[in-house]
């Protein structure tokens, strides 16, 4: 029993990150038609917006300590952030330790803006070609910027810690009157959990409730009526290309501290969010949330030792496993709706 | 094992076969009719080939080898302070090149996969003319490299390659490795974790499913269990798994005491973390404080997992601390001309580049079977490791291996681990015969 709750809650927490990263990549189909897999690379940057500020509050100058002596002998050079200048050693300690959280508010205009960016320069110039242009250039977009990211970060993975406040596990089981320390679950996933559903609450309150979004949704559905009745539905579309530019990248910033970011974070994301979205339904929204988290929940559960002693490598092919199934039997996917890339 | 002798007859004789079959051989296998080798160096220079990770997960490592190589060259070719010339035991070089050769290099780009890597090596042998195939950062690349220059008949000097096969079951009469392997960690490992974790221990398992976890899975299990550990479980991990939770959580849940990442490079990086995160090293399992293995530290991985190596046990093939006269050469060299200290993945590429060089000037021949003659049994010192063998039989070094800690206050982002304790030599040897596979005969490529 306390495995298949802490299988549960791990199902939870992955696919909490597929499904931000799935929305993103059906919001940009289902108004634009684009097939996006430069998606992957959006939530490795904002990953790196993160990393980034991190790197502007840590700002340093360096200052001679003569008691201690570097690796070559000679007096060693401490590095001290201009923030203890300025706010003093306890509130720069603060401001450092709280760099993720900060970078929300970084990553949101830097997000909106290469969404936007990206959408005017180049994908734009793709809206009328075939599906497989859109993959191929798309594509090659995700290799250029994690290049760009590697050239200027490096290969290794970077470091960047959640707030010291959120460290450590919460014991779930003690709570469930289950012996303590056998279900516990690190404060940040369960953070991580809760950012996800106030993100996939928030764009689907904005797309049910604003003019906006109904806008949006009445170009989702019909694109040319709606520039019949005078409404420029371009600068929508590319604004929402924007808004899931901005949840690929927000769902990179808090995923920082579960993962140290590299570049190549966004391809590790990019084929099963893909899996996910195909499985959801091609467009469907809530399909990719949920289809987001039925495969986190049942990718823990075939990680589970007792399940690869019976049937060893399951890890390793149950999401393509399950889509295959689902495609068979509902070839449009969960929620999928009829006449989507089916022409 | 097979040897080769070289007599005037003998090389005459291969050069004449290779001669009468060079309309058939395809160009690298030539051997020039007189010089009887691969690529024997024509002209006042020689090319050795550099084959490491340029791009994919392991390039910051591929790029402190390939500092580390341009470092040798320049002392080879007689440039900068000689580095480890100065202090390594063999007088051989004399900082004029190899045998008088200037020394020039091409470098490839293993890119961390095998057929990528045999590609690259291929490409240096065949087109550049390289004697001599060096570098990478994975195993898997190791053994696919090394049986191309056997087949090629070039000596591959292995990079940093810490699984038993390299110089166990796919050993190869043209290959050497100067790095450590699993079996050593779990023997250096074993009785450090014995005295500070006690022999009553419960261990779990994370093993990356492919060649390097197994065997060091396995080496860290023998060594462990020979004092009295038990292995509660042993989960093997896809390699390219990024998040570990859902094989994390279930660790407290089997009873387990302790946790053995059998992971390297990204893989440990992101297991480590998310172990940590669990808070694992907080709880108090059997009475006991909950630890973490990790068996094979690097300095780049450690830099990438951050704080959370603190206070965490592992082993290494070296580290930049060490206050030997070969290590504080090393240091100083590489640390003037690049500003920060050396990877062991640095230290161990140079002094492979070293080690061959000093074997051609010893042998007084590029011939590859001449300079494997050099390097088998040799014995040296001065190069950062001790007194150091290249033994014969698996052309594996034998030489102290270190147990590292994760530093508690670390001073600067490169002073992340610290030496817990030298392993002599002795505790790390093993029969050459246990871990099976053949040397067969040395290919001179003609």
């Amino acid at each position: 029993m306390e495995a298949i709750i802490l299988q549960v809650l791990n199902g939870l927490d992955k696919g909490s990150a597929y499904a931000l990263i799935a929305l993103g990549l059906t919001l940009i189909f289902g108004t634009l038609g684009v097939v996006n897999f430069a998606h992957g690379a959006l939530f490795m940057i904002g990953a790196f917006c993160a990393v980034t500020l991190s790197r502007i509050i840590s700002l340093s100058h360096e200052v001679v300590d003569e008691t201690q002596t570097d690796f070559l002998g000679n007096p060693l050079k401490v590095d001290v952030p201009y923030v203890y200048d300025w706010f003093g050693q306890a509130t720069g300690d603060a401001i450092i330790d709280w760099a993720v959280p900060l970078s929300i508010i970084f990553a949101i205009p830097v997000m909106v803006s290469i969404g936007v960016l990206m959408e005017r320069g180049l994908i734009k110039h793709f809206y009328k070609r075939p599906h497989a242009d859109q993959i191929l250039v798309t594509f090659g977009l995700a290799i250029v910027l994690q290049e760009i990211i590697k050239y200027y970060y490096g290969a290794n993975p970077i470091p960047t810690p959640a707030p010291s406040a959120f460290k450590g596990s919460f014991d779930f089981g003690a709570m469930m009157g289950f012996d303590p320390n056998v279900i516990i679950y690190p404060y940040w996933r369960i953070i991580y959990f809760g950012f996800a559903a106030v993100i996939i609450g928030a764009v689907f309150a904005f797309l049910q409730f604003t003019t906006f979004g109904m806008v949006v949704r009445a170009g989702m559905a019909d694109r040319e009526t709606v520039q019949l009745l005078g409404i420029n539905i371009d600068r929508r579309f590319t604004l929402m290309f924007g808004i899931a530019a901005a949840v690929a990248g927000l769902a990179g910033v808090m995923y920082t501290p579960i993962n140290s970011p590299n570049y190549h974070m966004g391809m590790d994301f990019l084929v099963l969010s893909f899996v996910v979205v195909v499985v959801g339904g091609m467009g469907s929204l809530p399909g990719a949330v949920a289809a987001g988290f039925l495969l986190g929940i049942l990718e823990s559960f075939a990680s589970m030792r007792e399940v690869l002693d019976v049937l060893p490598g399951l890890n390793q092919i149950i999401i393509y496993l399950v889509a295959i199934i689902i495609l068979l039997t509902r070839p449009r996917g969960l929620m999928g709706r009829k006449g989507v890339m089916e022409d | 094992m097979s040897k080769m002798n070289l007599t005037r007859r003998g090389v005459i004789q291969t050069g004449a076969v290779a001669g009468a079959a060079g309309l058939t051989l395809p160009t690298y296998l030539r051997a020039d009719g007189h010089s009887g080798f691969t690529n024997a160096p024509e002209g006042s220079s020689v090319t050795l080939g550099f084959n490491v990770p340029q791009t994919g997960p392991y390039a910051d490592e591929g790029a402190d080898e390939l500092r580390a190589y341009e470092l040798a060259v320049e002392h080879l070719n007689g440039g900068g302070d000689g580095g480890l010339m100065n202090t390594f035991s063999s007088k051989a070089l004399q900082g004029n090149g190899i045998l008088g050769k200037k020394v020039e290099y091409v470098t490839g780009d293993t890119q961390t996969k095998s057929d990528a890597a045999r590609a690259s090596a291929r490409s240096m042998i065949e087109k550049d003319g390289a004697v001599m195939i060096t570098g990478g950062s994975s195993s898997g690349v190791a053994v696919a490299v090394q049986a191309l220059c056997q087949e090629a008949g070039v000596i591959f000097m292995a990079g940093l390659t810490h699984s038993n096969d390299t110089t166990g079951k796919d050993k190869k009469a043209n290959g050497f490795r100067h790095f450590f392997n699993s079996y050593m960690s779990g023997a250096a490992l074993a009785p450090i974790l014995a005295n500070n974790y006690g022999t009553d221990r419960k261990a779990y398992h994370l093993t990356a499913d492919y060649n390097w976890g197994y065997t060091t899975e396995e080496a860290v299990r023998t060594s462990t269990e020979a004092m009295g550990w038990e292995t509660v479980a042993a989960v093997k991990t896809p390699l390219t798994q990024t998040d570990f939770s859902s094989y994390i959580a279930p660790v407290l849940q089997s009873g387990a005491d302790v946790l053995v990442l059998n992971h390297y490079g990204g893989n440990m990086v992101n297991s480590l973390t998310n172990a940590v995160q669990f808070g694992l090293r907080d709880k108090l399992v059997n009475n006991k404080n909950f630890e973490i293995v990790v068996p094979l530290y690097s300095r780049l991985m450690a830099k990438g997992a951050g704080a959370n190596v603190k206070g965490i046990f592992g082993s290494t093939n070296w580290h930049w601390s060490l206050q030997d006269e070969g290590s504080k050469a090393f240091v100083q060299s590489f640390g003037t001309k690049y500003g920060f200290p050396p990877s062991q993945a640095a230290h161990t590429c140079y002094v492979q580049a070293l080690l061959y060089a000093d074997a051609v000037e010893r042998a007084g021949s590029f011939n590859p079977c001449a300079v494997g003659e050099a390097l088998e049994d040799f014995q040296f010192d001065g190069m950062g490791n001790g007194p150091t063998l290249y033994r014969g039989e698996d052309h594996q070094c034998f030489k102290d291996v270190l147990v590292v800690k994760g530093k508690e206050n670390p001073t600067s982002e490169f002073d992340l681990l610290e030496i817990v304790e030298v392993t002599p030599t002795s505790q790390v040897t093993y029969d050459a015969s246990i871990f099976g596979g053949e040397l067969g005969s040395c290919n001179p490529g003609a």
